[in-house]
């Protein structure tokens, strides 16, 4: 796994590069037993560049999820989980494309109670959304948020989350922290299959153990005791 | 291009989960030949609920997987009339489903007999707090015009069919140590005992307990051990695995039509299942007071059909059920303003508030769970001796605790002011995201003359047609019954002595679309034994056409604090009963206008 922000920073620049086959996949030993063979690189973590974001933007989320996701004793920092290349692949899903979004208009921007109601899909809101931040960071600080101090970006994202920051000329400030948001947690706590959650440090965060849950024995077992876990994502069984 | 005229059958059902599924089995048995139109794709557990995918929260919970495709059809919402309806772009706070199991899928299986204290409530709450307790704005709450006995032997058909694992509390009259005492009297036990239960919930019924309140578990449509059901339908014990609500099941132990009612009608040649098949309207014969069969689309082929049927079940969902009724022309629209017509009239849906418990040093394994590893009260709801005068509602609530499907990516509770990132709030999550837990009300939401359904004038879906609109607000009943709630949850919450706390809001809220609420939405074509304020008498036969049968929580004059689906399945059988007793012989209105 690379983790040289360096070299990351190469791969994410563009550089066509194949990380897959670099990466060795440990199988646990539950669920070794099954049949695993020949797919071992559906289990490694998506290769590094990315499909939708471009070098502003990237750089705009590598920050944001450095600053949510800071290294300590807990975990590595965003990056090192692969939260960008989550975010990155999710808007080139379908869903980035919006999928499943009713997107008919008039548009109205509606009362509180009424939801989602831009006209863009979430990657055409990441796209007009991140340059309008920056502007506003260069307003603020002079620099774009991938620059500024860490006390600077603190101070930044609180404005967003309480929509003091203004994006001018683009989306309402809080749709698109809310979307960015919840996509950091998305990337923290999904099935490491999408590219975040590397190694499962979202998952050993929390105690949870993953995809295999028979749990008709444990739920005795472990009442009111922690249950040790060594969770399984989808492509360890896959 | 005219949509191209098929072969006549006895029966379309249209619409294949639990109250399509009830009657496609029943009917097609009773010997009809039987077509059933689903708009979605086919689904087995082998095929679409393995592992390796069906674990997965980002496809199922988030992304919305196996509901209903928001930019195909959504509903338009709005709080007041006064307002403009905007679509609800991106589905939230409630998720109907989108195959064959329909919603039945993904529920979570909580199963309940709904009392008389609904079913009579205009003259029960009349009788005891006089006519003046209900407001005029409440005009349309009324008697359903069934009562719990005639529906016993239903539920306990529903309850059978569906493996409900839980224990009784009225065993004849008698009632019973560990159930609920406040239920109305069963001929015989569950079929199946009750789920385990968590720590979550056993502190909850501690407490409870020495509060005075009588907890038990919730009964479930989640096997707690292995079963067949009376057609023959094989269900594996449940796993608590956590994936319960908005996922299949693996191990077939969560009862879902796909697995008991769809394959039992599949057996019966005389039944024939079309999937990806919209139906697009409901066909009349004005002159007749009948209806001739549906229009519906070939999502495959892109390809309009015609399905000639003597009779047509209805069995869409609330939503999509009224929107049908409304498209097709069959009964009068409500106007609010007058307060007449019967097709979107008395739409509901639920109140609901609750507290957040932190335990520090405590294991809850909140990833352990099954939709019914709860404990509930019944205390303000069922028991008619719980005296509403002095707090002015009608209606009650449940209180629940016991986790179910809490999964990490929308559920990560701390306390509250704790940053929502950073390092802080990595080590609040690890230190009490285990550590806690919630206490719950349910209550029921009762008709109010604004709150409706009807086309709204500006939206369409896919097929051109105008989408739903739903105007919708909890209303002066639900605040207080809420209020009511709020502080007997906050005084269980603190007798448990958590290390935080985050108490229940009793405050009046209004409705949001996001986040979920529940998908236990009623009313739009409510029954009722007056055809000028119902849609469909009480075997939900419509007034207006006798050969249309309507079923779903749509028909609910009003919402309960209960789960829908015990109901909604047990007047699914009844309804079947009555077409194969009564209306097979002699076709024709069952009840006299
Ligand atoms: C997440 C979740 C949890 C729930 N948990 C519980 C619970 O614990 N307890 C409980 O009592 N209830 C619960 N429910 C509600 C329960 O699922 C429903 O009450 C029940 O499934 C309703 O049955 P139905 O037959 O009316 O509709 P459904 O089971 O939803 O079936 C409707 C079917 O009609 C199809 N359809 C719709 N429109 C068309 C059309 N135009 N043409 C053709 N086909 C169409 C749909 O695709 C669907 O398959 C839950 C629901 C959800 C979403
Ligand atoms: S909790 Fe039980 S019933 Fe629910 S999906 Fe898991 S195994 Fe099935």
């Amino acid at each position: 796994m690379d983790r040289d922000p360096e070299g990351r920073r190469a791969f994410l620049r563009g550089a066509v590069v194949s990380g897959a086959a670099a990466m060795t996949t440990t199988l646990p030993a539950t669920a070794a037993a099954q049949p695993a063979a020949g797919k071992a690189a559906a289990s490694a973590p998506a290769a590094p560049g990315y499909v939708f974001l471009s070098p502003e933007e990237g750089a705009f989320i590598e920050a944001v999820v450095d600053h949510m996701i800071p290294a300590d004793s807990l975990t590595a920092k965003g990056t090192d989980l692969g939260l960008h290349t989550y975010i990155d692949r999710a808007l080139a899903s379908g869903w980035g494309k919006g999928e499943r979004l009713y997107r008919q208009g008039p548009w109205k921007q509606g009362t509180g109670n009424q939801g989602y109601q831009l006209p863009m899909t979430p990657s055409e809101l990441y796209r007009a959304a991140i340059p309008a931040a920056n502007a506003a960071c260069v307003k603020a600080y002079g620099k774009t948020f991938d620059k500024i101090t860490p006390e600077q970006r603190e101070a930044f994202l609180v404005g967003m989350q309480q929509g003091k920051v203004t994006l001018e000329n683009g989306p309402p400030v809080r749709t698109f922290f809310g979307m960015l948001y919840q996509n950091v947690m998305e990337g923290m706590f999904a099935d490491p299959i999408y590219g975040g959650n590397r190694d499962k440090a979202g998952w050993k965060l929390v105690n949870f153990p993953g995809v295999i849950a028979t749990n008709q024995q444990n739920i005795d077992k472990f009442r009111d005791r922690k249950m040790p876990t060594n969770p399984l994502g989808i492509a360890d069984i896959s | 291009m005219a949509a191209r005229k098929l072969k006549e059958v006895d029966a379309v059902i249209i619409g294949l989960g639990w109250t399509g599924g009830i009657l496609a089995k029943e009917l097609s048995e009773a010997g009809l030949k039987v077509v059933a139109l689903e708009r979605g794709k086919m689904t087995t557990t082998d095929a679409d609920f393995q592992l390796q995918q069906v674990r997965d929260e980002l496809r199922y919970v988030q992304r919305q997987e196996m509901m209903q495709d928001a930019s195909r059809d959504t509903v338009t919402m709005r709080n007041t009339p006064k307002q403009d309806a905007l679509p609800v772009r991106r589905l939230g706070s409630f998720l109907p489903g989108e195959a064959v199991g329909g919603s039945g899928l993904h529920w979570s299986g909580g199963t309940w007999r709904w009392s008389d204290n609904e079913f009579k409530v205009r003259s029960l709450y009349e009788q005891r707090y006089g006519a003046k307790f209900i407001s005029s704005e409440m005009s349309d709450l009324r008697d359903w015009g069934i009562t719990y006995a005639e529906m016993e032997r239903y539920y306990d058909k529903f309850e059978y069919v569906a493996a409900v694992s839980g224990k009784a509390g009225n065993l004849k009259g008698k009632v019973q140590p560990g159930g609920n005492p406040f239920e109305g009297p069963r001929a015989r036990e569950y079929p199946l005992p009750p789920l385990k239960s968590v720590l979550s919930s056993q502190l909850f019924a501690e407490a409870a307990t020495k509060a005075g309140y009588h907890p038990f578990p919730r009964p479930a449509a989640n096997a707690s051990r292995a079963y067949t059901n009376p057609d023959g339908a094989t269900f594996g014990g449940c796993q608590y695995c956590g994936f319960c609500q908005r996922f299949g099941c693996e191990a077939n132990a969560k009862a879902s039509p796909h697995i008991t009612v769809v394959p039992a009608a599949m057996k019966s040649p005389n039944f024939e299942l079309r999937t990806h098949s919209w139906v697009t309207q409901i066909l009349k014969d004005p002159s007749a007071k009948r209806v001739t069969g549906v229009l519906y689309t070939n999502l495959l082929t892109g390809e309009e059909l015609e399905q000639p049927a003597s009779m047509v079940v209805l069995a869409t969902f609330t939503m999509n059920n009224t929107h049908l009724m409304l498209l097709s022309g069959i009964g009068q629209p409500y106007d609010p303003a007058t307060q007449t017509g019967v097709i979107g009239r008395n739409y509901c849906y639920e109140t609901r508030t609750g507290a957040n418990l932190f335990f520090e040093g405590r294991s809850f394994n909140r990833f352990i769970s099954a939709g019914g590893t709860n404990w509930v009260i019944d205390d303000f709801n069922a028991n008619w001796n719980f005296d509403r005068g002095p707090h002015g509602f009608v209606g009650g609530y449940i209180v629940s605790a016991g986790h179910n499907t809490n999964l990490p990516i929308g559920n990560r509770p701390v306390p509250g002011g704790t940053p929502a990132w950073g390092t802080a709030w990595k080590e609040a999550l690890a230190k009490w995201s285990d550590s806690s837990m919630g206490i719950t009300s349910s209550g029921g939401s009762m008709p109010h003359r604004y709150n409706y359904l009807d086309l709204d004038p500006t939206y369409k879906n896919a097929f051109n047609q105008p989408l739903l609109r739903m105007t919708f607000d909890f209303k002066e009943n639900e605040h207080r019954m809420n209020a009511h709630a709020a502080q007997v949850v906050n005084e269980l919450a603190k007798s448990l002595n958590a290390t935080r706390m985050s108490s229940a809001n009793g405050k009046p809220q209004s409705w949001t679309v996001v986040p979920y609420l529940s998908t236990h939405n009623g009313g739009g074509t409510p029954m009722g034994t007056d055809p000028k304020t119902s849609a469909v008498n009480p075997f939900l036969q419509s007034w207006d056409a006798h050969n249309l049968f309507v079923m779903g929580a749509n028909v609910f004059p009003h919402n309960g604090a209960y789960q829908p689906t015990g109901l909604v399945g047990a007047l699914a059988y009844r309804t079947a009963d009555i077409i194969k007793s009564r209306y097979m012989k002699n076709p024709g209105p069952l009840v006299s206008a």
